[in-house]
């Protein structure tokens, strides 16, 4: 897994001063926090199901082994076959090799966060395969060779001038020559240039948003059906997927899918909800003759029995992101994860490693909205707190910070010390204040007061006067 | 008593000549003022407020000598072992107290919510963490409790009040602080569009990240404004210096200060610039 995290700080300022990508940020506030309350909202046994799906997944990871094993056992029964890929490498490999099998040239594939995380689509191009992202944002970023910003839309990051302006490049050569700027005949040019590419494709590939163990079925969850017609016109139906997304039961994956889509976008439901079980039967008009899933590790059992065991629970929602208020105002791309705002701060460093994610678990003022609003009940800032301290025992805290986290537990730790110290500060903040306010100050303290003003201390310290005022200690 | 009945004399004469009580009544419980280190430092009228306020509301107030930070910058920085070893002293401290009042829902937070995570549950100090856990109190759930009684001359009329994360949502703080507002009369009560988003403070985040503290600040402000308030209260000291920095540095004219302040009568008057 790609990970260009070092170039958080500048990544963020270019953000920051992006106008466009600031516009079209201002979408998440209405279109999915607003969407996501009134849904909450409408639904009064909403905290209820919060509380049974926490419960469902903690006891599905808890005995992931038994529920994979009975999982893989139904979908064998079936007719179809599970690949177990330890990593990113094996389960690119594993789906090559289907592919080769079968003789494909071109592959749809219905969105797929786990494709990204595993970076399949430049190893089967680099392969001799098309791969062809067939979820409108997906679609968008591809014809622009970008990364999806948001773990559900994909695309949130561009305005539709930018999109009509991808279209109007990339449209000409399937006779499309006119530059669209009306969003529904924009949908519908991209449509007519996918079903053409749907009915020629020889695999299909989606991911799963839960797999479920007591019927071997994947589900998968669109607002544009594209998943169905990946997964159903080509003879064969690839499913990619994390370990962590089975859940026990039918009754357990319908309480996940009235949690996801009002928790993602508001909606009571989505579009489509599809239940991939198997491939085709007999008496079958269509459907995939050959059905496999791919289940990739990369990292997640190593979490497994740490402080990062409950990010496992997470459902892909996005709800952490949309809530988030650094996420909010500096969007995807500048976390250099394919795993971006809260969830992937978490996960990331899991996947990839502490050391190329610096900056994610440390980017967030622990406001805690994340934790507030997960569907499943993460504790987000206490494990970015656990990803800090791993770093820290580590030495990969920036020496600077170091040294003033010791000094600070040093001067704490003696009240004398404390005090003498807050009688320096204080009188320095006061004598390089200026008609009341400090406008400049060195070291990290610039970082302050590049933004903001700073008020100095009134006088000494309340400590001070109110032992000078005779107060009880 | 300085905050028995309305004044004459203007807030800051009022707050200089403030002395607690040097001998309480014996009837009088005893309530330790946990100041924050942010509060000793750079608001101690923020202090003093806190102190009339709990008087007020019928305790003898002590400030334990010994207190220093209660590790949250440690904490939150990774350096677990540091903020164990503040947490410890900071338990010690205040062992002897029955009731603890803390004027900020950040460092409240960290007592309450955070210091029993740091000990092992066979660790005598888990039990103890948790025994000051339930005897520390944030100020305004201190005073929505044991009762406020406004007393004071009205200092803002149109105000708006800023949750901090931690108070709103480690210890549910939302209705206390409103309610004592509401009881100072004339005074009209303000709600912001997204009271539930972040200033932007955040601890060390603010200058660890200061390009995205400062839009979250500069987002913060504009919100502020468009409720046409004239002074903004909070009950945290990290939220008001950044907000309070941001509407200066932007040229607003919209006072910042902690909700004791309005609610002791102890705001200091207006300056010019």
């Amino acid at each position: 897994m790609e990970v260009e995290s070092g170039a958080f700080v500048e990544k963020a300022r270019a953000a920051l001063g992006d106008a466009t990508l600031q516009h079209a940020l201002k979408h998440i506030k209405h279109g999915f926090v607003e969407a996501r309350a009134n849904a909450a909202a409408r639904l009064p046994d909403f905290e209820a199901m919060r509380d049974r799906a926490r419960d469902v997944k903690a006891h599905t990871i808890a005995n992931l082994a038994d529920y994979l094993e009975q999982f893989e056992a139904n979908v064998t029964a079936l007719g179809g076959r599970v690949h177990w890929a330890r990593d990113a490498g094996e389960a690119r490999a594993i789906v090559l090799a289907i592919c080769r099998n079968t003789g494909a040239r071109t592959v749809t594939k219905s969105k797929s966060m786990v494709t990204e995380e595993i970076e399949l689509n430049p190893y089967l191009e680099e392969h001799g395969i098309e791969p062809i992202e067939t979820d409108l944002g997906e679609y968008i970023i591809q014809l622009r060779k970008e990364k999806p910003s948001h773990i559900i839309a994909p695309v949130i990051h561009l305005s539709k001038d930018q999109v009509a302006d991808t279209f109007h490049e990339h449209h000409p050569k399937h006779g499309f020559h006119e530059r669209l700027t009306v969003r529904s005949d924009m949908v519908r040019e991209a449509r007519s240039i996918l079903r053409q590419r749907f009915v020629k494709a020889d695999v299909g590939i989606t991911g799963a948003n839960f797999l479920v163990a007591e019927t071997g079925s994947a589900v998968v969850v669109t607002n544009e059906g594209n998943a169905d017609l990946t997964a159903s016109l080509p003879d064969t139906h690839i499913v990619v997927t994390g370990i962590e997304k089975l859940v026990p039961t039918l009754d357990d994956c319908h309480l996940m899918l009235r949690l996801l889509p009002r928790s993602a976008t508001g909606q009571d439901i989505t579009a489509y909800i599809s239940f991939f079980t198997g491939p085709k039967r007999a008496a079958d008009l269509s459907g995939p003759s050959s059905f496999h899933v791919v289940l990739l590790d990369n990292g997640r059992s190593n979490m497994m029995g740490t402080e990062f065991e409950e990010m496992l629970r997470c459902i892909r929602c996005g709800a952490c992101l949309n809530h988030c208020p650094v996420y909010a105002n500096i969007g995807g791309h500048a976390y250099g994860s394919v795993y971006p705002g809260p969830m992937g701060a978490v996960l990331t460093p899991s996947l990839a490693g502490i050391d190329k994610a610096g900056h994610l678990p440390n980017a967030s003022s622990f406001c805690g909205r994340c934790e507030e609003v997960c569907p499943v009940r993460i504790p987000l800032p206490r494990m970015m707190r656990h990803w800090r301290e791993r770093e820290f025992e580590r030495h990969l805290t920036p020496r600077g910070a170091r040294w003033g986290l010791h000094a600070w537990a040093v001067i704490a730790a003696s009240p004398t010390v404390y005090r003498a110290m807050q009688w320096t500060t204080s009188r320095l903040l006061r004598l390089v204040a200026w008609r009341g306010w400090i406008r400049r100050l060195p070291l990290a303290g610039a970082g302050w007061t590049g933004q903001r003003d700073m008020r100095p201390p009134s006088g000494d310290s309340f400590q001070r006067q109110w032992r000078k005022r005779g107060g009880r200690r | 008593m300085p905050f028995s009945g309305p004044s004459r004399l203007c807030a800051a004469r009022r707050l200089w000549h403030y002395a607690p009580v040097k001998k309480p009544l014996q009837t009088k419980p005893q309530a330790a003022l946990f100041v924050t280190c942010l509060v000793d430092l750079i608001r101690p009228q923020v202090g003093f407020a806190s102190a009339a306020l709990i008087e007020a509301a019928g305790f003898e107030v002590v400030v334990p000598k010994g207190q220093t930070c209660c590790g949250q910058p440690n904490y939150n920085s990774g350096d677990r072992r540091a903020a164990r070893s503040m947490a410890e002293r900071t338990i010690e401290e205040l062992e002897p107290y029955s009731h603890v009042v803390v004027p900020s829902g950040s460092c409240a937070g960290m007592i309450k919510v955070h210091y029993p995570s740091l000990f092992d549950e066979a660790d005598a100090l888990f039990g103890k963490a948790r025994a000051l856990a339930d005897r520390t109190e944030e100020l305004t759930v201190f005073l929505a409790r044991h009762g406020y009684t406004p007393s004071v001359p009205l200092q803002a009329t149109r105000v708006a009040y800023h949750d901090s994360c931690s108070g709103l949502r480690e210890l549910g703080i939302h209705d206390q602080p409103r309610a004592l507002l509401r009881k100072l009369p004339g005074l009209k009560l303000l709600e912001l569009s997204e009271p539930e988003v972040c200033c932007g403070f955040g601890g060390t985040f603010c200058v660890k990240y200061p390009d995205i503290s400062g839009r979250m600040v500069e987002n913060k402000t504009a919100d502020i404004t468009a409720t046409g308030a004239d002074t903004v209260a909070m009950g945290d000291v990290g939220c008001l210096l950044n907000i309070e920095g941001k509407l200066r540095r932007e040229g607003r004219d919209i006072r910042a200060c902690h909700v004791a302040e309005l609610l002791a009568g102890t705001l200091e008057p207006r300056r010019g610039g």
